[in-house]
């Protein structure tokens, strides 16, 4: 059924500090290894070791260079971009087939790919860009929130998260329930002022951003000390000068020996 | 937006095909049973067979066609699904109805009831059609109001400029026939101007400091992947604004020949509406691939696009 729940138990979504995140790909190639082989299997890859791969994946990382009003450098963002679970996504009513779902008890957002067609109109709908066609299958793919993890048994308690939050090594993705105001995710996102991505486009995204904090600007140089005049600094001045005219004879010698080998 | 030849040839085609049988029930409310069973068949099957060829081209871009079917159970809240809907329910109206018109079965009373039907089943196709894009807040320049009335005025357009063509080697050519193609004909060119005006003044309503939520300004420093991904390949495609401007010229120089071709087909043989059909059908095929090509997706803003 492609019409959304009127309300879902859990909105259950990601937190993703940009502060943090360091860009190492590793939530992007976890989520690959991870869901090329549960659900979501295969994501396809085509020419994989050739000049022009393409595959599938649900997790992007997208660098930005930023520079902020009023300053002259920059700074770079490290920004994953995947599917944000949307209160109200036109990805799922767009779709003719009822294949694209939300799950009322939970809100994530999945694609039955038994019913699939692959008219790709789901795609054309998310300004978000979080569905990709996985060519050799011929049905769109997208993340689904590890649902064979979060829920899965046989996994000790701290493994039922998604793939990407559990391989993220500066700790810059978060799992919960955004539906929850006391949950831990909520709770970052009103410490941190967590955003959505383009608010007004209406598509509600559960999934929240916290934005680069400010910077701090600690990285300056200490002024070089002054010299003293000395019996040390003397010595050091002295000694200095002496290995400078050593190398500088020995320079020499090289550049007569160099001239030689080139001749 | 990526033009897919399959969804070109499939809009203009069942364009044609949904215009061509809206008019074929206005002559048969006017004039009752066709004039020529022969007449009635052709003209039927040109409509029909248009209908087809575009809904089968639809289908050559799905992942898995044979699944087509599953399309028709979320009219609820998919407009593709309707538009599904409504091309089958057509069928059966059209059917029944270039069987009585055409006079293979005789039933006079019903041409009417039928043809009325024939229209309204016509028109909710292509406003479904026109809907699919025009519902599309991802794309600026197909959610706009002259999306849907142009999709109607292409297909009143080409299907007037078929109708002259396919009667005229049955002599059932008639004046009314070309006088409404120029009208069609004014109407999609005036819309189809209007709407370029409008997508070239509008102001981007997004910048990739909005998509990215970052504050000041953003610059795509690293892209995620080195080679092309389905959201560049399929939403990414960017017409040269130069190239764009020679197209737009094409559409309204074979609009303007389509025209001139339907007052001449009056004035000196109707076998010019031939031209009339040729002109006006190519009119609408580069028309829309523009209206593919010209549209921006919000999606690449994160491709370091700076407005959208």
């Amino acid at each position: 059924m492609t019409s959304l729940p009127a309300a879902t138990q859990k909105k259950l979504g990601l937190v993703i500090d940009l502060d943090i995140c360091v860009g190492c790909q590793a939530c992007a190639t976890s989520c690959k290894e991870w869901n090329t082989q549960g659900v979501s299997a295969p994501l396809s890859d085509a020419k994989p070791r050739s000049d022009e791969p393409m595959g599938t994946w649900l997790n992007r990382i997208h660098g930005y260079e930023v520079q902020e009003a009023g300053r002259d450098d920059s700074r770079v963002v490290h920004f994953p971009r995947s599917c944000l679970h949307c209160e109200t996504p036109a990805c799922v009513t767009v779709c003719p087939t009822g294949a694209s779902y939300k799950r009322a008890e939970d809100g994530i957002v999945l694609v039955n790919p038994e019913t699939c067609i692959g008219c790709k109109l789901c795609s054309w709908a998310c300004p978000y860009g979080a569905r990709e066609y996985d060519y050799p299958t011929g049905v769109m793919k997208k993340c689904t929130l590890c649902v064979d993890r979060i829920y899965n048994e046989n996994f000790v308690e701290e493994d039922r998260v998604p793939a990407c939050v559990k391989a993220c090594p500066t700790g810059a993705r978060s799992f919960g329930d955004l539906g929850d105001a006391n949950s831990a995710v909520s709770q970052l996102v009103k410490q941190r002022g967590g955003y959505d991505l383009l608010p007004d486009m209406g598509y509600k995204p559960t999934n929240k951003y916290l934005p680069p904090r400010a910077r701090r600007d600690q990285a300056v140089v200490d002024p070089l000390p002054k010299p003293d005049g000395s019996a040390m600094e003397r010595l050091f001045a002295w000694a200095d000068k002496l290995m400078t005219s050593a190398k500088a004879t020995a320079g020499v010698n090289e550049t007569d020996l160099s001239d030689r080998l080139e001749g | 937006m990526n033009p897919a030849y399959s969804v070109i040839l499939f809009t203009t085609a069942s364009g044609a095909g949904y215009g061509l049988f809206a008019l074929l029930g206005l002559v048969g409310i006017n004039h009752g049973q066709a004039s020529s069973l022969a007449f009635g068949v052709t003209a039927m099957f040109v409509s029909l067979a248009l209908i087809t060829v575009g809904l089968l081209s639809s289908t050559l871009h799905l992942g898995h066609p044979e699944r087509a079917w599953r399309a028709l159970s979320q009219w609820r809240s998919s407009w593709l699904s309707r538009e599904g809907v409504a091309a089958v329910l057509t069928y059966p109206v059209a059917l029944a109805f270039g069987l009585i018109w055409s006079g293979i079965v005789v039933a006079p009373q019903w041409i009417t009831p039928l043809a009325l039907a024939s229209m309204v089943m016509s028109a909710v196709t292509v406003l479904c059609t026109g809907k699919i894009y025009a519902t599309l807040k991802t794309i600026p320049q197909w959610h706009h109001p002259l999306t849907v009335p142009v999709y109607f005025a292409f297909a009143a357009m080409t299907g007037c400029a078929v109708l002259a063509a396919v009667a005229t080697p049955f002599g059932r050519f008639q004046v009314f026939q070309v006088l409404l193609a120029i009208v069609f004909l004014a109407i999609a060119g005036v819309l189809k101007s209007l709407y370029w005006r409008s997508i070239d003044t509008a102001i981007a309503r997004h910048t990739i400091a909005d998509a990215t939520g970052l504050r000041g300004t953003v610059k795509q420093w690293e892209l995620p992947h080195t080679n092309i991904n389905f959201i560049q390949k399929e939403m990414g495609y960017v017409v040269a604004r130069k190239h764009a401007e020679t197209l737009r010229s094409l559409v309204k120089i074979a609009l303007v020949i389509a025209a001139i071709a339907a007052l001449l087909s009056w004035l000196i043989t109707p076998w010019l509406s031939l031209v009339l059909a040729v002109a006006a059908l190519a009119a609408a095929t580069v028309e829309r691939w523009l209206f593919f090509a010209e549209a921006t997706h919000v999606v690449n803003l994160y491709y370091g696009l700076d407005k959208a």
